[in-house]
């Protein structure tokens, strides 16, 4: 699983970055977290709000700052 | 009945002596903070409502078939529903820029979208009235279309910077929210917002009890009597490095008025303070050629002054 915080860099893109890398680890899924900063990906997303989580290429949330909650619960349903 | 409560909590309850500077800037701070609480949790709950059912995406696709003028208008009447924060103004710009929104069309929304919110909504019906509250929308609204119109004008579309990517495959999961998923956001919304600023609030009103109480009634009077021409731009250019504490400025200029300064000039500062931003400038610069900058921060700047001009004229 691929999971791709979208952000320019504001404090929510950091916070949402960390409760997604909390997420991975407490569902003991594997799953790579990585952070996107480039505008033309964010873009080419069709993302308008940030901070935006993508998980394997799909846009799951934009402009809300998921909890670790949240993203676990939805990590656990796409792995089963 | 509010005021009538406290008075009796600071006067009888704690016993403060009545007349006294201190217990009347106890007074003062108690009485502000409370109803600002007040209202701001039940302004931002019914504005969080609303906005659920205008999503960014929504707005894009409504922009994008629109042309100068009309456009201009529903640009910054969206904008005003439409959540903003500094670090998405870029991703909004390219979105509707992208969707065949005129530049000028997206500009009136960058201006509306910060600068009329609802907290400032709040602070301004809560303490100064709800004419002021409505006569800033309004101006802010009038500025925020002037504005896209006046650049839409100059054909800058050459400063924007060029971009290369792949047309946006729109498939954000457009989830249908029932009434409960309403309240939820609009509950997180809230909660959200009052996180975030409440220390500011209270900083501000604090400071604001302290000028109200301690500050001689012509302290400012001074500096910004009427036609002193001055103060509107002054006002204006301090506005701006003042971004994101607009819960905090308010109360202060509050204040402020009534020790001398004219409404018109607060007004300046106030939109000043929400509308135009240094950090939003910086993020901005990375799709804007400096000078698209230079010239959005002079349209708006210039016709917020106008508007604290044309106040401070009618109001006097």
């Amino acid at each position: 699983m691929k999971i791709e915080i979208m952000g320019m860099g504001c404090a929510k893109c950091i916070q949402l970055m960390v409760n997604a890398e909390k997420a991975v680890k407490e569902a003991g899924v594997q799953a790579e977290v990585v952070k996107v900063e480039d505008i033309n990906r964010i873009v080419g997303y069709g993302i308008m709000i940030t901070p935006a989580l993508v998980v394997d290429g799909k846009v799951i949330s934009a402009g809300k700052l998921l909890s670790a909650e949240e993203i676990g619960k939805f990590i656990v349903k796409k792995g089963l | 009945m509010l005021k009538v409560m406290i008075d009796r909590l600071v006067y009888n309850l704690i016993g403060l002596p009545k007349g006294a500077i201190f217990s009347e800037a106890v007074d003062f701070f108690l009485y502000d903070t409370i109803k600002i609480f007040l209202l701001l949790i039940v302004i931002i709950f019914i504005v969080s409502i609303i906005r659920t059912f205008f999503s960014p995406e929504k707005t894009r696709a409504i922009l994008g078939q629109k042309k100068s003028y009309v456009g201009n208008v529903l640009a910054s009447l969206l904008g005003i529903v439409t959540p903003f924060s500094s670090c998405s103004a870029v991703p909004l710009f390219l979105g509707f820029v992208e969707a065949g929104a005129p530049l000028g069309v997206t500009f009136s929304f960058l201006v509306a979208s910060p600068m009329i919110n609802e907290v400032a909504l709040v602070m301004l019906w809560g303490l100064f009235g709800f004419k002021v509250a409505l006569l800033y929308i309004g101006s802010g609204l009038l500025v925020a279309v002037a504005s896209g119109i006046v650049i839409g004008q100059l054909k800058v579309e050459d400063l924007v910077e060029k971009f290369d990517h792949k047309k946006p495959k729109v498939d954000i999961e457009g989830s249908v929210m029932n009434l409960k998923d309403r309240f939820d956001f609009a509950k997180g919304y809230t909660l959200d917002i009052l996180k975030k600023i409440w220390i500011y609030v209270i900083i501000g009103i604090g400071l604001g009890a302290w000028i109200h109480g301690y500050v001689p009634a012509d302290f400012l009077a001074k500096f910004a009597r009427r036609g002193n021409w001055f103060a509107v731009p002054l006002a204006t250019i301090i506005g701006i490095p003042l971004y994101s504490n607009a819960a905090g400025v308010i109360p202060l200029v509050s204040a402020l008025t009534e020790k001398g300064v004219d409404l018109g000039t607060a007004l300046a500062f106030m939109m000043a303070v929400t509308g135009l931003s240094l950090p939003e400038f910086l993020i901005l610069r990375r799709v804007m050629k400096l000078k698209l900058l230079v010239i959005f921060a002079s349209v708006v700047g210039g016709g917020i002054i106008l508007t604290g001009y044309f106040f401070n004229y009618i109001l006097r």
